[in-house]
């Protein structure tokens, strides 16, 4: 290699603008591809989150239906603790925002910063998780599982599609931040990590209608 | 691995705006909270509040977290999320409309006492 570049002529001076011309060109030319390619992956990303919005909207629809049918068996109000529910609300926005933090963190490409705010957003999704688990533990150990009734049917499907969802954002962060760890914070991870804190915020608006819809509203009336 | 600088479009928050989200967040959902646990409202008031306060919260995080209509145009972002928007809403409310519907017409006793009811309620004869 070095014989190679020892032999070649050294370029004129003449020639040498044109080739830091040609250079910067062509790292512009990198730049707007990996922009499109961000914006593209991202609206297609966004696409699917809507959808997803659109299923949430069909079992919220089931719930709102179902949520007197208790079939003589216990209502919201017998059944929530609602302390516990505030927790886990709470849990859930704290690890948005942190989400939020370790995107603006990417943007800087501080690789440590994203991993350890995402790694907090990780511990806090494992958190709200537990929480969620027990409380439906705690509901089948009573006998009021989704068998009891047409209102328990729907609220396990409903708040349990969520929590599917953010078993499937702990996973992505597992996969993806050991990645970010070897790798930094390049055009690839940065659009994955994109993805990620989207579909992050996005289950956690879900959550504040569960919170609003079947927990609140579920004590009230 | 050699460090590449990135040259993608600056984010569209900052520190301070992820922080007032945050807050205002948080303070929307112990407002709903305490307005649920204290009972001091009859409960179609506390429904009218809470969901409010739902509506309003899901504004704070769709600005302040997800950054909706701050997009260049053509905002594509935002025309995908308002055509869900509409079919959410055919979905929500024709759901409760339908099985209302059904619920009045056919869970009111035998049929005769539906017939007897609904000519009752609709003021026929």
């Amino acid at each position: 290699m070095s014989k190679h570049k020892t032999a070649r002529p050294a370029p004129s001076l003449a020639a040498a603008p044109a080739d830091a011309a040609q250079i910067l060109s062509a790292n512009q030319t990198i730049a707007t591809t990996e922009q499109t390619l961000h914006d593209k992956t991202t609206f297609g990303f966004w696409v699917y989150l809507m959808t997803d919005c659109v299923l949430f909207a069909a079992l919220f629809a089931t719930f709102a239906v179902l949520r007197n049918n208790t079939f003589g068996g216990p209502s919201g109000r017998e059944l929530f603790d609602m302390p516990f529910v505030l927790a886990e609300t709470l849990i859930l926005l704290t690890s948005s925002f942190t989400c939020g933090l370790a995107m603006l963190a990417a943007h800087r490409q501080n690789k440590r910063l994203v991993l350890a705010l995402f790694g907090i957003t990780f511990l806090l999704g494992i958190a709200f998780l537990t929480l969620e688990l027990t409380e439906f533990t705690h509901l089948v150990h009573e006998g009021n599982s989704w068998q009891r009734s047409g209102f328990l049917s729907a609220f396990f499907t409903l708040v349990g599609t969520h929590g599917a969802h953010i078993t499937a954002g702990l996973l992505w962060m597992l996969v993806l931040l050991p990645r970010v760890w070897k790798r930094g914070v390049t055009y690839m991870t940065m659009r994955r990590l994109t993805l990620l804190s989207l579909f992050w915020h996005f289950l956690d608006i879900i959550w504040i209608f569960i919170f609003t819809i079947v927990y609140l509203m579920g004590v009230t009336s | 691995m050699k460090k590449t600088r990135l040259t993608l479009a600056a984010p569209h928050g900052t520190p301070t705006s992820y922080i007032t989200g945050f807050v205002m967040a948080v303070v929307l959902t112990i407002a709903a909270y305490f307005t649920v646990t204290r009972h001091a409202f009859p409960p179609t008031t506390i429904v009218t509040i809470i969901v409010g306060l739902a509506i309003a919260q899901l504004l704070v995080q769709l600005l302040f977290f997800l950054h909706m209509g701050q997009e260049s145009k053509p905002r594509w972002n935002l025309v995908a999320f308002l055509f869900m928007l509409l079919v959410l809403l055919i979905v929500v409310v024709g759901s409760l409309w339908i099985m209302g519907n059904l619920n009045y017409n056919m869970t009111q006793g035998t049929p005769k006492q539906i017939n007897q009811s609904i000519t009752h309620d609709e003021g026929i004869q």
